[in-house]
């Protein structure tokens, strides 16, 4: 039954100031997939992110997350099935304590107090950050910050991970965590961002959005070696292979 | 002050209220149900009981020991409120014209002492008041005044409060020492370039503000913010709150510092 598929049917979306964000996007992604999105500033990468848990709806066309359709009354449903990180850990992170944090998702989910409890654990053992629990976020590293915002969209166990630009604000190490983390996962993952050799590296999917219109949708290796293609996008090719 | 080191100071304070002492692990409730009961008693007392007040310093002195918070730290900030106060006190002395002591000749007016009943009052209610931010972490007076039924929407709006100080704070830091380094203390240095940076301000808030709600909105948010609970009263806390509550009655309506006389002087005879 409930296959862990997304699918984008149509998209169009256009901000109430007149931009005209999405232009008639359609990819359908399958259960247990990494897929990564990329593209110029503005071309569209986070506005379609936003359609993915319902924050904003289509003008026309149709959004399927697993078996909803989404609309207005679907969203809190489908919100349980999405979870999203943010690109800034501090809009993510809105609890005073690390624990408060990771917790509120499950007790939003209605989960009694035991169980509350294991998923908290669970979550920051996952991305190795238990200790950090008392702590308040603003007396958290930015590695850590991006650790415990991972965790405490992980605590809900969504079907399907959704994360803007990941590594921003990393460090080399942190973002190399990261990476072998994100590998570990067994969820289906959209990740959009601007560092290619992450993408490379976790996903096998690449959709490539230009304008709002999806322009390239191909396995990872063979869109993100296409030199071309790239730079009519602002990209470039990942470090990893210029050097061949 | 320069605003980072305002900043630093905030950041200070906080920081004291995350140390582990016995006074910090105490529950964050029985902290909270103490420092009312001791404002509410010292606040009760009358307009010239100068020597009824003076015991209560002992409450102050015992948390800074106890709690290790540093004793200049707490005077500062007390001192920095204290215009306030004097500003309320300081004509009573004219006001109050009748004389109640008579000392080397010089008589001494009732305003005199009613003034320095507001001094003391408002030094033993500020320092209170610190030291329980600076014993319980901000989240745990917050749970404890909603256990203690405080509206969730006013614990909300604290918790967030505590929170996005820090970030916004940070955020405002940046905005001024970018406007610091290219203004070379001239022109947009004055107030001009102030009222435009906090107008910027103002709109990276409404905009983090959407960004945060959205984070909320896609963990389940509907309308309640909702926290486990993390502490359990224990012995130690009731014992805690027992005592105080018991010292506070004693020095409330028994003179301690006259019986204390008194018996010095029965000792010397």
């Amino acid at each position: 039954m409930s296959h862990h598929i997304v699918a984008f049917k149509d998209v169009f979306f256009g901000y109430p100031d007149g931009t005209e964000a999405l232009r008639g996007i359609s990819f359908r992604i399958t259960h247990g997939e990494s897929v990564g999105i990329v593209g110029a500033n503005g071309a569209g990468k986070s506005t379609l992110l936003q359609h993915l848990n319902g924050y904003l709806l289509p003008t026309s066309g149709t959004v399927i997350v697993g078996d909803l359709s989404l609309s207005r009354k679907t969203r809190q449903e489908i919100r349980k099935k999405v979870g999203v990180v943010f690109q800034n850990p501090d809009d993510q992170l809105f609890m005073p304590t690390v624990f408060d944090d990771v917790a509120f998702g499950p007790l939003n989910l209605g989960l009694d107090e035991a169980a509350v409890r294991e998923r908290v654990q669970g979550a920051l053992n996952m991305v190795h950050s238990l200790e950090l629990r008392d702590k308040p976020p603003h007396h958290l590293s930015s590695g850590q910050k991006s650790a415990v915002a991972i965790a405490a969209v992980m605590a809900m166990e969504p079907d399907i991970l959704v994360m803007d630009e990941p590594a921003a604000n990393l460090d080399p190490k942190s973002r190399r965590a990261l990476i072998n983390m994100l590998k570990t996962f067994k969820h289906s993952k959209i990740i959009a961002s601007h560092d290619l050799d992450l993408i490379l590296d976790v996903c096998q999917r690449c959709l490539v959005i230009k304008d709002g219109l999806l322009v390239m949708d191909g396995p990872v290796a063979e869109v993100l070696s296409n030199q071309a293609l790239l730079e009519e996008n602002n990209l470039e090719l990942p470090l990893s292979l210029q050097r061949g | 002050m320069t605003f980072d080191q305002k900043y630093f100071d905030i950041g200070r304070l906080d920081r004291l209220s995350y140390q582990d002492t016995f006074m910090h692990r105490l529950d964050p409730r029985v902290k909270v149900i103490a420092t009312i009961f001791f404002l509410l008693t010292v606040i009760s007392f009358p307009k010239y009981e100068v020597g009824g007040l003076l015991p209560f310093f002992l409450f102050p002195v015992l948390i800074m020991t106890v709690g290790e918070i540093p004793v200049m730290f707490i005077m500062k900030k007390v001192m920095l409120v204290s215009p306030f106060a004097l500003f309320i006190g300081v004509f009573n002395p004219f006001l109050d014209a009748g004389t109640v002591a008579v000392i080397g000749g010089i008589p001494v007016a009732a305003g005199w002492l009613s003034f320095l009943t507001i001094i003391l009052k408002f030094v033993l209610t500020i320092s209170a008041a610190l030291l329980l931010i600076a014993t319980t972490s901000f989240p745990g007076v917050c749970h404890a005044l909603r256990l203690l039924g405080c509206p969730a929407l006013l614990v909300s709006q604290l918790l967030f409060l505590y929170r996005y100080i820090f970030v916004l704070m940070e955020e405002a830091m940046r905005m001024i020492r970018a406007r610091e380094i290219r203004s070379f203390g001239g022109r947009g240095a004055g107030i001009k370039g102030f009222v435009r940076l906090t107008g910027v301000l103002f709109l990276r808030t409404v905009e983090r503000a959407e960004r945060v709600y959205y984070a909320m909105l896609s963990r389940g948010f509907r309308g309640d913010l909702s926290i486990l609970k993390r502490s359990r009263l224990e012995w130690k806390d009731m014992a805690f709150l027992a005592m105080t509550v018991v010292m506070l009655i004693v020095f409330r309506y028994y003179q301690v510092t006259e019986e204390l006389g008194c018996l010095v002087q029965e000792l010397i005879r």
